[in-house]
């Protein structure tokens, strides 16, 4: 019986609306932009801070990295001649890691040369990184097939190598890679296993920030092959020889760029950070090294994701109250027009209650076809911004629920003032209003 | 809600409908209390045809609105059906107008959005009879007043005399005990305020109870009894037999 009524009401409601289109469509048009504001504002803010929490939780969040970084030269003035600067971590810096912190499972040590990598008649620019056997403690990287690097291949300084997707993509068309030799530098390298690609971390906080010895190959490396620590020290030694400018060259020694420690439990994490950073303030004078805590990155990535979403949610929701307002105005207009109408109502039987469900249920009909039609634009809106900028967004569910849900307490907010002003008009006055 | 109104009167011919005793409304514009109705002392049986005559300022439309039951009488009682009016609540006043009167205005007062069926169901809708119901009645009605063919137009399609016809069609909607008209002819030429006349004449043969309000003397001819009123009084009624 009261849904039949209701479904009356709102059939005389879009009867009425239907009366002032372009009234109507205008009004509705304040809700549908705060609404899609608000979901796609949502989204792009959302995008981002989930992009970036992916990045940095690749890194791993039990995982500390210690990198190389290149001392800000200040002596400059010397190098008309030909000078050795020798900074970075060390072998030694590994080890006293593993011996003195009691909490660190794994002590990872790497080093990154970019080369250029040769199979049969192809061509391609890689990333060399030499590491340890337990490296696939510490990075996100799956085997697809084959082995990874062994201890036996760290003693002996084989020459083997593990390869990633893209290199397999880039050099064996249709070869099977396993067992093939592949060319790097001067000396040949057997595949002996092949890993998913891990997407290098953007935004410098990465595992992959461009190390000063690597020669500059523009960026365009495709790719990673995984050679033993002790061989890429063997064959490709640390020292490189950078040609800088006019002026002479620069000569650096570099052992290590980059150590990965990782703790046993979270709350390990910034203990002992707090340890590494004494240790190496001790055996470091040149400020010659950067640490990173993925935990650290994430956190904060969590605080400014959120602070983000808070700045562009409130400024959606000031939109759709501006909207909000709009739509009351009209009704007041509205309610004020059709004052005589109301007053016939009245006198032909109308309560109080029917007069304020009669201007609600417009008010909601307008709130609410905006927010559906919100909804639409919403997530028409970061799928544009997601094909044109690349950027990526995410549309939750909960932005959904929550604009609409705004949308209508927008319209019963606004709608029920006028509403209530309609029905407690004087039935009287208002027949005789003309 | 508690329908507390008495709805169904089934009451012969020639029992008091309405009756007010000693009814008095005041309104309050300034310090002073302006008496509008003094004392009106008022008896109207079934199936009666009654014109209230009075010149402008003499309460008339007052007088209207109390029996309307749109107000509330100051002092006094109003007994409308068996319903003390002057007890009711918003919502009980709402109720026992939808049901107990049927108004017909000066100016039609149909409502622009609605065609001719809907503008009739209006009152059986706020009575709570399901749609299909009211419509078929609503229709029917439409016939009845001659605009069977035009149901589905738009009041502002329509000639005054038409839209005054729906506009008792719509007075019909609920069997109301009394049909209440407010100058019914005064927006329309002389033809279709004599059709007007003639549908409320009919009406009247019917069975059913009138009370015209106006100052014309050709309508209040129509009626069985005219109460002339002035300065918030009933100075006379005359009674005369058709």
């Amino acid at each position: 019986m009261l849904l039949f009524r209701l479904k009356r009401t709102f059939k005389l409601g879009i009867k009425s609306l239907w009366m002032h289109r372009l009234r109507s469509t205008l009004t509705t048009l304040g809700i549908i932009f705060g609404v899609s504001s608000v979901i796609a504002m949502l989204a792009i803010g959302e995008g981002a801070s989930q992009q970036a929490q992916e990045q940095i939780a690749r890194l791993g969040s039990l995982n500390i990295i210690v990198k190389t970084v290149k001392p800000l030269d200040e002596q400059e003035s010397t190098t008309q001649e030909m000078s050795m600067n020798q900074y970075g971590l060390t072998y030694t810096d590994a080890e006293r890691f593993r011996n003195s912190i009691p909490d660190v499972q794994v002590v990872v040590p790497s080093r990154r040369v970019s080369q250029q990598v040769r199979y049969r008649n192809r061509k391609v620019s890689t990333e060399i990184l030499g590491t340890v056997p337990w490296y696939t403690d510490i990075s996100p990287i799956q085997m697809l097939r084959g082995r990874f690097l062994s201890s036996v291949d760290m003693h002996h300084k084989q020459g083997i190598c593990v390869v990633d997707e893209q290199v397999v993509t880039e050099l064996f068309a249709f070869d099977d890679p396993l067992g093939q030799d592949i060319k790097i530098a001067s000396d040949y390298y057997r595949v002996v296993g092949i890993v998913n690609h891990d997407e290098p971390v953007k935004g410098g906080n990465g595992l992959s920030g461009n190390v000063s010895a690597a020669p500059s190959g523009g960026g365009a490396n495709v790719g990673t092959i995984y050679i033993p620590l002790t061989t890429v020290k063997d064959r490709f030694g640390e020292v490189s020889i950078q040609v800088s400018g006019s002026s002479g060259a620069n000569i650096e020694k570099v052992e290590l760029q980059e150590i990965v420690v990782k703790v046993s439990s979270v709350n390990e994490v910034l203990r002992t950070r707090g340890v590494l950073e004494t240790l190496l303030e001790r055996f470091h004078k040149k400020n010659d090294y950067q640490v990173v805590v993925p935990l650290e990155l994430l956190q904060q990535a969590k605080d400014f994701a959120r602070i983000f979403s808070i700045v562009l949610g409130s400024i959606a929701a000031i939109s759709l109250l501006v909207g909000g307002i709009g739509i009351m105005n009209i009704m007041l207009a509205t309610v004020s027009e059709r004052t005589r109408e109301i007053g016939i109502r009245r006198a032909l039987g109308a309560k109080k209650r029917d007069i304020v469900l009669q201007f609600l249920s417009e008010t909601l009909l307008l709130t609410l076809t905006g927010g559906i039609l919100g909804i639409v634009l919403g997530t028409a809106i970061p799928f544009f911004v997601t094909y044109f900028s690349k950027h990526p967004t995410t549309v939750t569910g909960g932005s959904l629920v929550l604009a609409f849900g705004i949308s209508a307490a927008v319209g019963i907010t606004f709608g029920l003032y006028p509403a209530y002003r309609a029905a407690n008009m004087d039935p009287i006055e208002s027949l005789r209003h003309e | 809600m508690i329908q507390q109104v008495n709805k169904t009167v089934d009451i012969d011919s020639g029992t008091p409908i309405l009756v007010m005793e000693q009814l008095c409304k005041s309104y309050y514009p300034g310090a002073v209390e302006l008496k509008v109705l003094r004392d009106i002392e008022l008896t109207i049986t079934r199936g009666e045809y009654v014109a209230i005559m009075g010149p402008s300022g003499s309460g008339k439309s007052t007088l209207l609105n109390m029996i309307g039951c749109l107000d509330r009488p100051t002092r006094g009682s109003y007994t409308l059906g068996g319903n003390n009016v002057s007890m009711l609540d918003d919502d009980q006043l709402s109720l026992i107008r939808g049901s107990h009167i049927g108004f017909v205005f000066q100016s039609f007062n149909l409502i622009d959005q609605l065609n001719v069926v809907e503008n009739i169901e209006i009152p059986m809708y706020y009575q709570g009879f399901s749609e299909h119901d009211s419509m078929a009645r609503a229709a029917e009605l439409a016939s009845m007043v001659g605009l069977g063919d035009r149901v589905g137009h738009r009041p502002s399609e329509l000639s005054g005399g038409q839209q005054q016809r729906v506009a008792i069609a719509r007075a019909l909607a609920n069997d109301p005990l009394i049909i209440l008209a407010d100058e019914p002819t005064g927006n329309l030429d002389s033809e279709s305020g004599a059709d007007i006349l003639t549908i409320l004449d009919r009406l009247h043969d019917e069975g059913k109870t009138i009370i015209v309000v106006t100052h014309d003397d050709n309508i209040a001819a129509h009626a069985e009894r005219v109460i002339h009123l002035l300065d918030g009084r009933v100075r006379r009624q005359e009674y005369k037999n058709r």
